[in-house]
């Protein structure tokens, strides 16, 4: 079930008088409670300060202020710069665990492997908050607490599960004959992935790497509980900017949109291959 | 194939079996060790680098779910569990919605996904940010009326101190008996229609008994020397609907992806037989989109189970208004310093999450082989 929604023409489909109208009628209706907060956040982040006001909520900014982004990068762009480190290097080392899992998982199945794999993707599911006491402790034991690569570690272990069935169900595609005659002309196990697998992993890689970034780039727990001041990322640092009483909503709003883009990107410009990783982690291929 | 081949594959899965051993099953082990101890209960110990820890056997649970101090945990388990339902049946509507209109084909299909979907690549900090602002009591959503010259809401979105559906939970173990009883008897009578005769026995005696205990001894059970209420409290409306605008993409492209599934040829058998519009989605469409449901129920359940950040976001840690299991654990561990305790609500949590998830895991794996 790795199928993205692709457009496909129904031929058949029906035509009928009130039908179409109606449906766009819906699709703009619930157009607009996905845009609204986009809209709201957009507004409030070019206001001055003193403009902000909950009666004039919804009214455009009479003055135009793009001084709230620099603030807000005053503010986190050190944790931008952070969670660029973590994300991009978390991100490498775990694809490429994953994909030699992956090619192991599914191309020299030995016995137990199945049990072997489901018991790795158990930790896929797993609340953090239930191995969080010991991985801060194991954390702080091995001198990392504190430092990006604190986090690192933790995302790649637990990324691990993902990256695994991603490839996986990836690999599972390639035909078997061409492992078998790899074989015969006496290629072994990192010849054939080398010459054969890699080379056509790079849509693999795509997946995985997207739906990595993406989930590295907006944790949470891991970046509240295992790093300080010096090492949290932008998730954490716009937690605490929007949390704060004194900081007027223009600040908040415009770190939002600077932790947002990253990701936004990604998807807006490889959201096949987003949405192929989203629906790669629910279901089983 | 030769031997040394598959010698190689397991030695390359042998680091990731290495540390997801440790990492996962090591830790939540010491977790659930921890939670056995006093870890917390003293000051001095609490953080000290080797920390002395006496067992005390399950007192933490005990007092988790009886204790006078601890009712804010209940109330974040009644919580999670609502917040969970509610925020489940929002997305599978919303979400069947939207792939519904989609598999229409109408005009500009991408650009209407992409709008649904965007939300998904957000972190549930941002998406909390932005609704932070949106749920402001008197701002945002509330004076958006006036924006057409209607009057302006007051909802407390994110501090309404009310709440429904209240229960006492000395009732509790009652209500959960009757519960999974009643569901029993479910499976009695579809395993009887089945055929599957042990199937239905073993239903049925579970049935009878929990329905047995819950009619006999349930009522004299008394977990808490009083009354105490606990339901859903309306705080958590804001955040639900916050939840529901970053997941309900998710279903929106499981049903879509679903959907595109089936054969054109279906379609037109069910339109040749005669069947309305309405008739073909309700006994042909529908029905092969079950167990896409069952798949988006699972996976929103255990997100909706552990979710943390976007309470965070928008209410701060210590809104007892809207607090929620994952988030008292943080909160107990890492600022109470009460490591036991707060390894206690992380087991509580694993139970949950591991009661949904792992009959998902097993039913997968079994499809998989047969």
């Amino acid at each position: 079930m790795t199928a993205i929604p692709t457009p496909v023409t129904h031929t058949a489909a029906p035509r009928r008088g009130l039908g179409r109208p109606l449906m766009y009628v819906a699709l703009v209706i619930i157009s607009l409670f996905f845009l609204i907060p986009v809209y709201l956040l957009i507004v409030t982040a070019l206001k001055t300060p003193d403009a902000i006001d909950l009666a004039t909520t919804w009214a455009l900014p009479g003055t135009w202020n793009w001084a709230s982004f620099s603030q807000a990068w005053d503010k986190i762009g050190r944790n931008l710069g952070n969670s660029l480190f973590l994300a991009v290097v978390a991100t490498l080392l775990s694809a490429m665990i994953g994909s030699v899992n992956g090619y192991a998982l599914s191309k020299w199945k030995f016995r137990g492997a199945d049990t072997l794999f489901a018991l790795m993707l158990f930790g896929m599911f797993i609340p953090y908050q239930s191995v969080l006491i010991p991985l801060f402790q194991f954390v702080k034991s091995i001198g990392l607490y504190g430092s990006i690569w604190a986090l690192i570690l933790a995302h790649v272990v637990y990324g691990i599960p993902i990256t695994t069935l991603i490839f996986r169900n990836f690999y599972a595609d390639v035909p078997g004959a061409l492992i078998e005659a790899a074989t015969i002309d006496g290629a072994g196990f990192w010849s054939i992935y080398g010459k054969v697998i890699f080379p056509i992993s790079i849509p693999g890689f795509v997946v995985v790497i997207i739906w990595q970034f993406t989930q590295v780039w907006n944790e949470f727990l891991f970046a509240a509980t295992l790093t300080n001041t010096s090492s949290q990322p932008v998730t954490y640092a716009l937690s605490q900017l929007a949390g704060g009483q004194a900081v007027s909503w223009n600040l908040p709003m415009a770190g939002a949109i600077m932790a947002a883009i990253p990701t936004l990107l990604v998807y807006i410009l490889l959201g096949r291959y987003f949405v192929r990783g989203l629906l790669a982690g629910s279901v089983k291929g | 194939m030769k031997t040394s081949d598959r010698t190689w594959s397991f030695v390359v899965l042998l680091p990731s079996v290495i540390l997801l051993a440790i990492f996962v099953y090591g830790f939540i082990i010491q977790s659930g060790w921890f939670s056995l101890t006093d870890w917390g209960q003293d000051p001095v110990q609490a953080l000290s680098a080797h920390p002395v820890l006496h067992f005390q056997g399950l007192a933490n649970y005990r007092d988790l779910f009886t204790g006078f101090l601890d009712a804010r945990f209940r109330q974040d388990l009644v919580s999670t569990i609502f917040f969970t339902v509610f925020f489940i049946a929002g997305c599978l509507i919303l979400g069947l919605g939207m792939a519904l209109l989609l598999d229409r084909n109408p005009r500009g299909e991408a650009v209407w996904r992409t709008i649904f979907l965007f939300p998904m690549s957000l972190s549930f900090i941002v998406t909390g940010t932005i609704w932070r602002w949106m749920l402001q009591p008197s701002g945002g959503l509330n004076v958006l009326p006036q924006a057409v010259g209607l009057p302006k809401g007051n909802f407390e979105w994110l501090s309404s101190g009310a709440a429904v559906l209240k229960f006492d939970w000395n009732r509790l173990p009652l209500l959960t008996a009757a519960l999974v009883g009643l569901i029993m008897v479910y499976v009695a009578v579809r395993a009887q229609r089945d055929g599957a005769r042990t199937r239905t026995l073993v239903a049925g005696i579970c049935a009878v008994l929990l329905l047995g205990w819950a009619l006999l001894i349930g009522p004299r059970l008394k977990l808490l020397p009083g009354v105490e209420l606990h339901g859903f409290n309306l705080a958590l409306v804001g955040i639900i609907l916050a939840a529901v605008w970053q997941m309900s993409g998710y279903t929106m492209a499981l049903y879509l992806a679903g959907l595109r599934g089936v054969p054109d040829e279906l379609r037109e058998a069910a339109r040749v037989d005669g069947a309305s519009e309405w008739g073909m989605y309700r006994s042909v469409i529908f029905p092969l989109l079950t167990p896409i449901t069952l798949s988006a129920t699972i996976i929103l359940g255990h997100i909706s189970l552990k979710i943390f950040d976007l309470v965070f976001a928008m209410a701060g840690p210590d809104n007892s208004a809207t607090d929620v299991p994952a988030l008292l654990m943080y909160v107990t561990s890492f600022r109470g310093n009460e490591f036991a305790k707060g390894a206690a609500i992380g087991m509580v949590l694993l139970i949950l999450v591991a009661a949904v998830i792992i009959p998902y895991l097993v039913s997968q794996f079994r499809r998989a082989e047969a």
